[in-house]
């Protein structure tokens, strides 16, 4: 019982990573999931190179959004922008490691959404400033 | 003061009834468990081969076999179109059709011609509002309340837009029950329709109907009642209510999916604007002009879910056989000992008002040791592994979920083959949930 709530999941829950604001970040972004109200707000710092140096977040939800959101700080450190455009959910259900069904996968992939979101706003700012 | 003799008689008569009130109980949990062999689902396991505990009963129920075995019947046995072939099968198909129409008018207390067969309530709720369209000039006003299902708010909103007029809200008390003093003020001369939910399916708030009708009325204006929650759970009288139109769902009461029924007064419906046009609603047709039908056919455009209302009127023998007052009651009494249980649990918040007040419907948050919110999907996983179905989310109610300042709830919510077993697994279930996020 309890296959959805394995130790590490409630472990990135209770504890999240990198959960606090970032005053130096490059960019940050926030979206919520209308259907469950969940909200993730991200801070990235990205390099000269292009690289995630540090990812932060901070939310309010389910303990799939935010344990999912806690994991990807930790997995995108030292990715490109690039790399980390390239997740989608097959990453993200590899991550987790826990069946998920449809709507539960919406709750897993809010993080990667709003953390995708940044990065586009992020490369709309570098587009701007040429 | 009274003397010995009549304290006594008192005493015997609280005794006698305790006793009936007793009864009464085992009586209603021997008749759950007779209702429950009607319904095959419910001895289904589901997850981790663990019974099912079926507690969403607001979003759909469940359909007994008497049900399914008649919407088999007419698609083994007289499956035609109706209203138009002169042979055998027509003539069953339609006439088992319009006995539908006539069980449900005889249920709701309405005539045969005030019965419109829709395919849900949210059909039935955006015809009243596109017949509105004639009847509404720049500010004019439509009135609904603060506890609205986005299905009796969003096509208010669009007539609203369309026409000039300006949607107003009746406001709730510490968002429990309607605010009866909001609504003489928000309902003025200019108010052309007020529509209200019978009960809310968020609180579970059973509103005064016949208050509403009365201001409504004093104004001139006309009553939609939203009876998702209502005509499967209580008795409706449509024509004591006093209201123009009923709306309702029959896979909220036993009846299949993609059938449901709009009741309206016939002298409203008279002159009122169908929302669809085509075969079957007219009576004469030209190449440049028709003319339409009578009631109810006039609202029945196309070939309509024949098997669906069939089944809609076996599943009104079904109810009516238990009586809608016993239907009420039984709920009533479970949503009271529910409500008890989840108090004692320090964990728990429980939304809406007392039981008194309420239908079978409870919803709830459940918060951890350091008294944040567990999200509801979390408790809803977490339920449905050991076989629970409950409702997670808001409820198709962003707005008064807004109001309410919560993100979302959980909800169970009942129906004539819950027993108090269910409630009592829950009770367990949800302490397990708080130990786990804790
Ligand atoms: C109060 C209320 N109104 C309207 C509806 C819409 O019903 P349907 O989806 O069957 O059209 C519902 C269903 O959840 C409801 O609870």
């Amino acid at each position: 019982m309890n296959n959805i709530y394995r130790e590490n999941i409630l472990e990135h829950y209770k504890n999240p990573l990198n959960h606090e604001e970032m005053a130096d970040a490059t960019v940050d972004f926030e979206d919520t999931n209308p259907v469950c109200g969940d909200e993730i707000h991200f801070w990235v710092k990205i390099d000269d190179d292009g690289k995630i140096k540090r990812a932060t977040f901070k939310g309010r939800g389910c303990a799939i959004s935010q344990a999912s959101a806690s994991m990807l700080t930790e997995t995108v450190e030292g990715m490109t922008v690039e790399e980390v455009e390239e997740l989608g959910a097959d990453e993200i259900r590899e991550l987790l490691g826990v069946p998920l069904s449809p709507i539960r996968l919406k709750c897993a992939l809010l993080g990667l959404k709003v953390l995708q979101g940044a990065l586009l706003k992020y490369k709309g700012e570098q587009v701007n400033k040429r | 003061m009274p003397s010995d003799k009549k304290v006594q008689g008192s005493l015997n008569f609280h005794k006698k009834m305790a006793f009936k009130i007793c009864v009464v109980a085992q009586m209603d949990q021997l008749s759950i468990e007779n209702i429950r062999k009607d319904f095959p689902i419910l001895s289904r396991k589901v997850r981790n081969n663990v019974p099912l505990i079926y507690l969403d009963n607001a979003a759909t129920t469940q359909k007994p076999k008497q049900v399914v075995d008649a919407i088999a019947d007419y698609y083994l046995r007289y499956n035609a179109n109706v209203h138009r072939g002169i042979h055998a099968l027509s003539e069953e198909a339609s006439e088992k059709y319009e006995e539908a129409h006539l069980k449900v008018a005889k249920f709701l207390n309405a005539k045969f011609q005030e019965v419109i067969f829709t395919k849900n309530t949210t059909e039935g709720l955006n015809i009243v509002a596109h017949g509105m369209y004639d009847r509404l000039e720049r500010d004019d006003e439509i009135v609904v309340t603060r506890m609205e299902h986005h299905s009796n708010i969003v096509p208010f909103q669009v007539l609203a837009r369309k026409t000039g007029a300006k949607l107003k809200f009746i406001e709730l008390d510490k968002f429990e029950t309607l605010n009866l003093e909001s609504a003489e003020k928000v309902i003025t001369d200019r108010t052309k329709l007020v529509s209200i939910p019978h009960m809310s399916n968020v609180l579970g708030t059973i509103n005064p109907v016949k208050d509403i009708v009365d201001i409504a009325k004093a104004h001139g204006s006309l009553v939609l009642l939203d009876g998702a929650q209502s005509v499967p759970h209580l008795p409706v009288d449509f024509a004591d209510l006093g209201v123009d139109f009923l709306a309702f769902s029959g896979h909220k009461m036993l009846a299949p999916m993609g059938i449901g029924g709009l009741i309206g007064k016939e002298e409203v419906l008279e002159d009122f604007e169908p929302l669809l046009y085509g075969g079957e609603m007219i009576k004469y047709v030209d190449y440049e002009r028709a003319t339409w039908n009578d009631l109810p056919w006039k609202f029945e455009a196309g070939t309509p879910n024949v098997g669906g209302g069939i089944g809609l009127g076996v599943a009104i023998d079904y109810l009516s056989n238990i009586g809608m007052e016993r239907v009420h009651k039984m709920e009533r009494e479970l949503t009271k000992y529910t409500m008890e249980r989840f108090s004692e649990l320090d964990f728990v918040q429980i939304y809406g008002p007392p039981s008194e007040y309420r239908g079978g419907v409870v919803s709830f948050n459940v918060f951890n040791d350091d008294g944040e919110l567990i999200h509801p999907h979390d408790v809803s996983t977490i339920l449905d592994e050991h076989g629970i179905a409950i409702r997670a989310g808001h409820h198709c109610a962003q707005p008064l979920m807004r109001a309410m300042s919560i993100p979302a709830t959980n909800r169970v919510s009942f129906y004539i083959y819950n027993n108090y077993e269910e409630v009592d697994k829950t009770v367990e279930v949800l302490k397990e949930v708080k130990a786990l996020f804790s």
